[in-house]
């Protein structure tokens, strides 16, 4: 968003051709393992990679060099390598005086950030960072990709920030093969941002404070809209608390599981005056429901688009009737609206996809024709002869610069809201595994051999010190509540860190252990994060 | 936050950002079946004739992997070589005159073809039925057929006397099964699992001779292996010999109605690549899943939810 509009930047195409690639804070040869081809065809075509994550994970595996850093600590990390390649005399002058602002306070902010420094803050070697700091800065083309090693902290907007500022100093960003490009976790998160699912935006990144934009969306809607921005999921859930928020609408989501602190989670959505929640299952969250609308499965069973990480707009269309009583969610929409008083006519997927394109200009061009012709286009896509851009921000690069300038923004260091302590000796972070998904609602219907149910990962060395062998049954307790989960012994992990999914919420309830401190920015909460403590569990309780 | 950027959408560029241009490959001018063609340096002897719309057969080629000259189905003679090429990865040289059909070439295809269908059951393998039909091939001439492809007796056991690769499916897991009966060697599953696609190599190519056969490491189950069941393999093979269970059970259940079942693209529910999925639907459940190769997001491959993970569509209460 420093750009004005959210999204990666560069097209899976451009990975393939690029020449240095940081892989932070993402596992994606499990979490995005179709991108991962794209990726490994770059490798092979003599691409160097870092993998910069506290796990040396199966896509560390794959990387020239593994930087496991300690959790929480990407800021020192990005403003180390950014403070050696000032340094080192490394920096795109002629981008960054020509392109940027604010160069000099970023290059002030990031002084203190010696490789010595960082070294002892992040645990990754001195000769590390500036290995990773000169071969990005000196690749002719770079990428920089993450997930939700980045945002899943109550720090997470500083985070991306901190990364941005790397491409900025550098002038990897606005080039073919060269970006900044958050890998998105679920099939249409881009398309939910970009049609307005966030609290301060109309669709098509037009946000809802400035007056212009907000009147052009009532004149064709025919209703006036608040003027100020919503609440992010988080910011839900604390006017939950103070009673400023009494009624939910949900759709497609099982927040009581896949919410952090799920104590809380499930106490807030429990007291509420009204609940009303659409899904394709009765999930722990529909339980606590009024209302529940049974939903078509998206993918398989409606019509209609998402957006990919590439920003490509892609079709969804209906490939079974759904079962019983479930309906598309377009159809709910239009009665639930309807009954409110307003006929809104028959519902036609492709209707609303053609008035949300008379609206946002950056979608303009993508008639359901077109998409289906090439099967999607990236926006922004402004007309019908317009291709799409492979990649973003090429204005910056114009001469003289076309728009504003990109601002750096220099970020801090702050600790994980959950301190560790002798009482809480152990990093607990959270993640997926390849063959499961989120809570596994769509998942656990599918025989996946791999699967292997919930486990406490630990490293070998944890282990031997607890005296804990695979399969034993561990007590894992943090400062909000304990579960009980079998423990596995895995190499890729350093002392003092372990992991566990939230995949199997009928087995372990992970979520109950993990802090909802929350980026009050970006509304996501600290699951990377948690300060535990492990005991084996007695044989008795084992057998119960 | 800066609020110009903030507020307002940035302006777009001034020209529609691409890639980079790369320098033209000089072309290259060739004969092929008495006509003239062009083709850039480094084209195939096939690329060049699928430009010019001369068909050629191939059956271990794809446009996704690198060619292995394996099945020699797709040879073609050109003029003052001593032996027949694989067009598939011959480059297409100056001046080369190339016959894709002639006596010598026909009788080459038919012989690959007839010796194939000896020894494999190819009841599952469509496509190499017409070009059986094609090129004559007559596998009897070497001994009494398996499942000759062109009927439908293709658990028939074989004669004594004759070689095959005839062995029981192998069903060790509940996603796919491998049945080595219908295996040509076409390599195509090791390198989809290998460097041309999935990076995983939980298969390779073991033994020699007739004892030449696709196999895991030590040849293990499935499940003790390094496969991660994205189905890269099935979605290659020509000859069914890798089928996902699903579809092999219907089949085994004589319920398996290619004609009864619709074929509709969509996008994969789970992770945000955006691969397409191609499903196909028989009696309102989804059957199997695959995906485009000519899809710029996946090429053909997806992982094990997108190609598996249906299931919870199907399940009902």
């Amino acid at each position: 968003m420093v750009f004005g509009m959210g999204g990666g930047t560069s097209s899976y195409q451009e990975i393939e051709e690029t020449d240095c690639i940081l892989l932070w804070g993402s596992n994606a040869r499990e979490t995005h393992p179709i991108f991962f081809h794209h990726l490994l065809k770059g490798l092979k075509r003599g691409a160097r990679m870092f993998a910069i994550d506290p796990r040396r994970t199966s896509s560390a595996e794959w990387a020239d060099v593994w930087a496991g850093l300690d959790v929480g600590t990407d800021i020192p990390l990005a403003n180390a390598v950014g403070r050696e390649i000032i340094a080192a005399g490394l920096v795109n002058h002629d981008f960054v005086t020509h392109a940027t602002e604010g160069f000099d306070a970023y290059r002030a902010s990031v002084e203190p950030w010696t490789l010595e420094r960082a070294a002892s803050v992040t645990g990754v070697p001195a000769a590390v960072i500036r290995q990773m700091a000169h071969e990005y800065a000196t690749a002719k083309r770079a990428m920089l990709c993450w997930t939700l090693g980045i945002t899943e902290h109550h720090h997470a907007v500083d985070n991306v920030l901190a990364l941005i500022n790397l491409a900025l100093l550098t002038g990897h960003v606005g080039r073919w093969g060269s970006g900044i490009n958050p890998l998105r976790g679920q099939n249409n998160v881009q398309g939910g941002g970009d049609m307005g699912a966030l609290p301060d935006r109309l669709p098509g990144f037009q946000h809802v404070e400035n007056d212009e934009v907000r009147q052009k969306f009532e004149r064709v809607w025919g209703a006036t809209i608040p003027p100020k921005r919503g609440w992010h999921l988080s910011g839900m859930f604390d006017a939950m608390e103070r009673g400023e928020l009494r009624a939910v609408y949900v759709i497609g989501e099982n927040p009581i599981q896949s919410e952090a602190d799920q104590h809380r989670a499930a106490r807030l959505m429990g007291g509420l005056d009204f609940l009303i929640v659409q899904d394709l299952f009765i999930t722990d969250t529909a339980e606590l429901a009024d209302v529940v609308f049974p939903a078509a499965a998206g993918a398989f069973e409606s019509d209609g688009t998402v957006t990919s990480s590439e920003r490509r707009v892609q079709r969804c269309r209906r490939t079974i009737d759904p079962p019983g009583e479930a309906r598309e969610d377009l159809a709910i929409i239009f009665d639930l609206a309807r009954a409110l008083g307003h006929d809104w006519g028959q519902p036609d997927a492709e209707a609303v996809w053609n008035e949300l394109r008379s609206l946002s200009p950056v979608h303009a061009g993508m008639s359901y024709a077109r998409l289906d012709e090439h099967r999607g286009l990236r926006w922004p896509c402004y007309d019908e002869s317009h291709p799409g851009e492979a990649f973003l921000h090429a204005r910056l690069w114009e001469r003289p610069i076309k728009g504003p300038r990109a601002p750096f923004h220099p970020v801090d260091h702050t600790e994980p809201a959950d301190a560790l302590s002798d009482e809480y000796p152990i990093r607990l972070t959270t993640g997926r595994r390849l063959a499961e998904y989120n809570t596994g609602v769509q998942t656990g219907a599918y025989a996946s051999p791999t699967r292997r149910g919930e486990t406490l990962d630990l490293s070998p060395e944890d282990a031997k010190h607890y005296g804990i062998d695979a399969g034993d049954l561990v007590r894992v307790v943090s400062r909000r509540g304990e579960v009980m989960a079998p423990a596995f012994i895995d190499p890729a992990l350093r002392p003092g860190l372990a992991f566990m999914t939230f995949h199997f919420p009928e087995q372990v309830q992970t979520n109950q252990l993990t802090i909802d401190a929350t980026d009050p920015r970006s509304g996501t909460a600290e699951f990377k994060a948690t300060a535990i403590r492990i005991e084996k569990a007695p044989a008795a309780a084992a057998t119960t | 936050m800066n609020d110009a950027i903030w507020f307002r959408l940035p302006p777009a560029p001034s020209s529609v950002p691409h890639r980079p241009p790369t320098a033209e490959a000089p072309s290259v001018s060739a004969t092929i079946d008495g006509r003239a063609v062009e083709a850039p340096a480094g084209a195939t002897i096939l690329d060049a004739c699928r430009d010019a719309g001369i068909d050629v057969p191939t059956l271990c080629y794809l446009e996704t992997l690198t060619p292995v000259n394996a099945c020699r189905v797709c040879v073609v003679e050109v003029e003052g070589a001593r032996v027949l090429a694989p067009a598939c990865s011959r480059k297409l040289e100056p001046g080369m005159v190339i016959r894709t059909r002639s006596p010598r070439v026909d009788l080459s295809r038919k012989l690959v073809l007839e010796l194939l269908a000896s020894s494999v059951d190819l009841s599952t393998a469509p496509t190499l039925v017409p070009m059986m039909r094609e090129y004559q091939a007559d596998p009897g001439r070497f001994a009494k057929a398996v499942g000759s492809g062109l009927s439908s007796a293709s658990s028939a056991a074989p004669s004594v006397s004759v070689a095959s690769v005839l062995q029981p499916a192998k069903v060790d897991n509940d996603l796919y099964m491998r049945d080595y009966s219908k295996c040509v060697l076409c390599y195509k599953c090791v390198e989809a699992c290998g460097t041309d696609a999935q990076h995983t190599f939980a298969i390779a190519a073991a033994g020699r001779g007739f004892d030449a056969h696709i196999s895991t490491e030590f040849d293990v189950v499935l499940p003790e292996s390094a496969c991660v069941y994205c189905g890269n393999c099935i979605a290659v093979c020509p000859t069914g010999a890798l089928m996902a269970k699903h579809e092999y059970d219907l089949r085994q259940a004589g319920e398996w109605k290619p004609e009864a079942q619709s074929v509709t693209d969509t996008t994969c529910p789970y992770c945000g690549v955006g691969c397409t999925l191609t499903v196909h639907v028989q009696d309102q459940r989804i059957v199997k899943v695959t995906s485009p190769l000519e899809s710029e997001v996946t090429h053909g491959n997806l992982c094990v939810k997108g190609r598996f993970g249906f299931e919870y569509v199907n399940k009902t209460g």
